[in-house]
């Protein structure tokens, strides 16, 4: 035990891992969105890039489909924007990251709340706009700024314990999960590219590939090479300084597990990720195997998300009464985050 | 800012004497509002306002399912009351409380206030609020109502009277402490020049009489908001409270009982809790015990309190003094457990189960505001001088079917607060809601909350009708 005197209840454990989770998912997808649209003004008309592989990307596919609207650019963004029944658009990410921060409010620097408070008014208010692609910029940019201020603030303000490390799990998570998922799309259709006459054009969107992390610079820092896809792979999934490589972010989650009470199985699982990640040949995954590769650590990292879930916020205790009721502790547990 | 406009003689006015001068003890207050202009005054309305919604200050309204909270209604012009009347008040407060706490231990245990039939026995057997399973328990202390919030209005003639006594769940000293904040904000200049006592103690206040009350007072105690969730329409204080305190904030499924003790589930496994503050009504904290289906609270706490293993703020069976039918016999408790004769009057009140009690109020209902005796929140609530023949009818039909649950009062002129409206100062009614600690000591915040009723000529001040507030200053005069 870190310290003696906080006592955090599992509920608000859970709840905050999911407020660090939509923080970095609303950031996340700000930044993709901003990425897709520059790349999309950079590419001839003649490659035909739509704006489709944003949807899978963002794992939005069903409920986009649903709602039944045409793929164009407006529907697509808006629908990454502001759509409400869309979990994983921003909107939704802020609503959600405000909800679980509002139940947990009393373990914030009240400021934070307030902070949150002002983004999700805000970015609610102005979402409508961000099919013009002018109004898009900035709100998107903004939306970045705001939700990082948060971040610097809380990491300023807040005493470092075991509720903050429930935050620093759910954003690392979360970042490892997108930078994965932005290589699997991304990177899939780019291998697809046998056609001569648009080879120059790869290169472009391998640099979307990094801007979409806000990679670019920091890969330019470090690889003195053109741009290419061995070394970008190589880039996100396995430096050990850039923040949104996947060998960073389960470097950052094995660093932070310890400091919980009973750790033991989640840390071994994120410690398995890890080694996983750092041995693998991923240079040679840009000719062959990248869509398995990702396909599997994904799948490490919900063992990850399952074992801290299993850990800390499915307590298990004797109460005959639960048995009785034949209400499995999960339900109602479960009732009290947004998920 | 002038006042050629405003109207002090709709009732008695706060701030203005009926020759429209400002009252002796509110002169310093009344020169700085003279210093400035209605664009400055609503400038500062509109800081005030920018700042509610920046910290989240909200409350919820029950039918409004699509939206879960509503920036809190909030009126920038202080109200004040002088700190020598105030001192007055607080004495009656505590004496109240005193009084009621008596009358509560006293009705689960030797029930001698019902023995020498100063209550009828069967107002307090046969009243919805009273928990027989609570009948023979010892909290400590004696005391059972150790929250309270009580609703004071001042009549045309200047008098204080005490509305009701809310000791279930009552809610607004949040309010009360962010209001304050508020002003201090965008009246900085005021609290440089005027003393106006602080209000800010209540969470330690709370939180030292929430200690007291633990069976091991002395070492170090773990205590714990009880919430409903965040639906509630008090999630806003219950969190506000639970923060201020440094305590935790719990739901149902946060807590089990075991070993006839009261545990939560952290991620270090059970953690003992030795206090709980439940903002749940007693009838759903323990399903084994009291409503069956309730998720609120939890199976087996009854038992942990009773085996004196957790205390419970306020003590479960409190309400039984919260119906406005006992209401009217807390002069009778003061004078009989105390000696003493209230230092803050009742309003004048007919019960209805009294045959010619009754006849007064169906023959009189175009004056009289009518409750049912069990709501709160302003619910059910019927003012006569504002109704229809129609509407009169139909609540003397409920009457005549359940006298024992209506009471009627005279309509009182509630007095006037200048309030901002359209850019303007007008007289607006309100009421104050303190609220009274009590433990094996007691405490009265200062002042409290004051509801404002936002439409010209409207009685009703709850949030959940269009009601909003104003800080609350209890001046000290120049010495």
């Amino acid at each position: 035990m870190s310290s003696t005197d906080t006592l955090l209840l599992s509920r608000l454990a859970e709840a905050v891992f999911w407020t660090g989770r939509y923080l970095e998912r609303a950031e996340c997808t700000a930044r993709l969105v901003q990425a897709h649209t520059e790349l999309f003004l950079d590419l001839p008309r003649s490659v035909g890039l739509t704006f489709v592989p944003l949807l899978a990307l963002t794992g939005s596919e069903d409920v986009f489909t649903e709602l039944g609207g045409a793929p164009t650019e407006e529907n697509v963004v808006a629908h990454l924007v502001a759509e409400p029944s869309n979990p994983s658009s921003i909107v939704a990410s802020l609503t959600a990251a405000r909800d679980n921060m509002r139940t947990t409010r009393q373990l914030f620097p009240r400021e934070s709340w307030e902070s949150i408070n002002l983004l999700h008014l805000w970015a609610t208010a102005q979402a409508e706009e961000c099919t013009n692609r002018t109004v898009r910029t900035g709100w998107l940019t903004a939306v970045s700024r705001e939700v990082q201020q948060l971040t610097g603030l809380l990491a300023g303000a807040m005493s470092h314990d075991e509720t903050y490390v429930f935050l620093r799990l759910g954003r690392h998570l979360e970042r490892a999960d997108m930078t994965t998922r932005v290589l699997d799309v991304r990177a899939t259709t780019l291998l697809a590219v046998r056609d001569d006459a648009l080879r120059p054009y790869a290169d472009v969107q391998w640099v979307s590939v990094l801007r979409s992390l806000s990679a670019y610079q920091m890969y330019r820092r470090k690889v003195h090479a053109r741009v290419q896809g061995p070394e970008v792979l190589r880039f996100l999934l396995q430096d050990e300084q850039f923040p949104r490589s996947v060998r960073h972010c389960l470097t950052q989650i094995g660093t932070a597990l310890p400091d919980l009470p009973r750790h033991e199985v989640p840390l071994a699982t994120s410690v398995d990720a890890l080694e996983h990640v750092t041995t693998a040949e991923v240079r040679a995954l840009a000719w062959d195997g990248l869509h398995e590769f990702v396909d599997d650590l994904q799948g490490r990292l919900a063992a990850i998300h399952d074992a801290v879930d299993e850990t800390w916020f499915r307590p298990e205790d004797s109460t005959p009464a639960d048995a009785v009721d034949g209400q499995p502790l999960d339900d109602t547990a479960a009732a009290g985050a947004t998920v | 800012m002038d006042w050629d406009h405003y109207d002090p003689t709709v009732t008695y006015d706060e701030f203005l004497t009926t020759e429209g001068t400002p009252r002796q003890a509110l002169s310093g207050v009344a020169d700085f509002l003279g210093t400035l202009d209605a664009n400055e005054l609503l400038r500062r309305q509109e800081a005030a306002e920018a700042a509610m919604a920046a910290m989240g200050i909200t409350f919820t309204v029950y039918d409004e399912n699509s939206n879960i909270d509503r920036t809190w209604p909030f009126d920038v012009v202080p109200r004040v009351i002088p700190a020598a009347e105030w001192r007055q008040v607080r004495r009656g407060l505590e004496q109240r409380l005193a009084a009621l706490n008596h009358f509560i231990d006293d009705i689960y245990g030797d029930g001698k206030i019902l023995a020498d039939k100063v209550v009828p026995r069967e107002l307090i057997e046969g009243s919805p609020n009273f928990r027989a399973e609570c009948v023979g328990a010892e909290p400590a202390f004696g005391v059972w109502a150790h929250i309270c919030g009580s609703d004071l209005v001042r009549d045309a003639d200047g008098t204080m009277y005490v509305l009701e006594d809310n000791l279930r769940v009552p809610s607004g000293v949040s309010y009360m402490l962010e209001n304050r904040l508020v002003t201090k904000r965008v009246f900085p200049e005021l609290f440089r020049n005027l003393d106006i006592q602080p209000v800010d103690d209540y969470p330690s206040r709370l939180f030292d009489l929430l200690a007291s009350l633990s069976a091991h007072p002395d070492d170090t105690v773990t205590a714990a908001v009880l919430t409903p969730g965040v639906y509630n329409s008090a999630y806003f204080e219950h969190a506000f409270l639970a923060q201020q305190m440094g305590v935790e904030l719990v739901e149902g499924p946060d807590l089990f009982v075991e070993d006839d003790t009261l545990f939560m589930r952290t991620i270090h496994g059970p953690a003992k809790v030795d206090v709980l503050y439940r903002r749940v009504d007693d009838l759903f904290i323990d399903p084994d015990v009291f409503v069956p289906e309730s998720v609120l609270g939890v199976r087996g706490l009854m038992r942990a309190w009773r085996a004196g293993n957790v205390a419970i703020a306020n003590a479960p069976g409190a309400g039984v003094a919260d119906d406005k039918v006992v209401y009217t016999y807390v002069p009778d408790m003061i004078r009989y457990y105390l000696g003493e004769e209230p230092l803050v009057p009742n309003v004048p009140t007919f019960r209805c189960d009294e045959p010619a009690e009754l006849s007064h109020v169906l023959a009189n209902l175009g004056d009289l505001v009518v409750k049912p005796a069990n709501e709160s929140g302003g619910y059910g609530v019927f003012v006569g001088p504002a109704s229809t023949v129609a509407e009169q009818e139909e609540v003397a039909a409920k009457i005549k079917e359940d006298p024992r649950n209506w009471i009627g009062q005279p309509t009182l002129a509630l007095s006037t607060a200048p309030t901002l409206c359209d850019g303007r100062l007008e007289p607006r009614h309100i009421d104050l809601r303190p609220f009274i600690l009590t433990g094996n000591d007691s405490y009265v915040t200062h002042g409290g909350l004051t509801r404002v009723a936002l439409r010209e000529g409207s009685l009703v001040v709850n949030s959940s009708q269009g009601g909003g507030s104003k800080d609350t200053w209890i001046l000290e005069e120049d010495a």
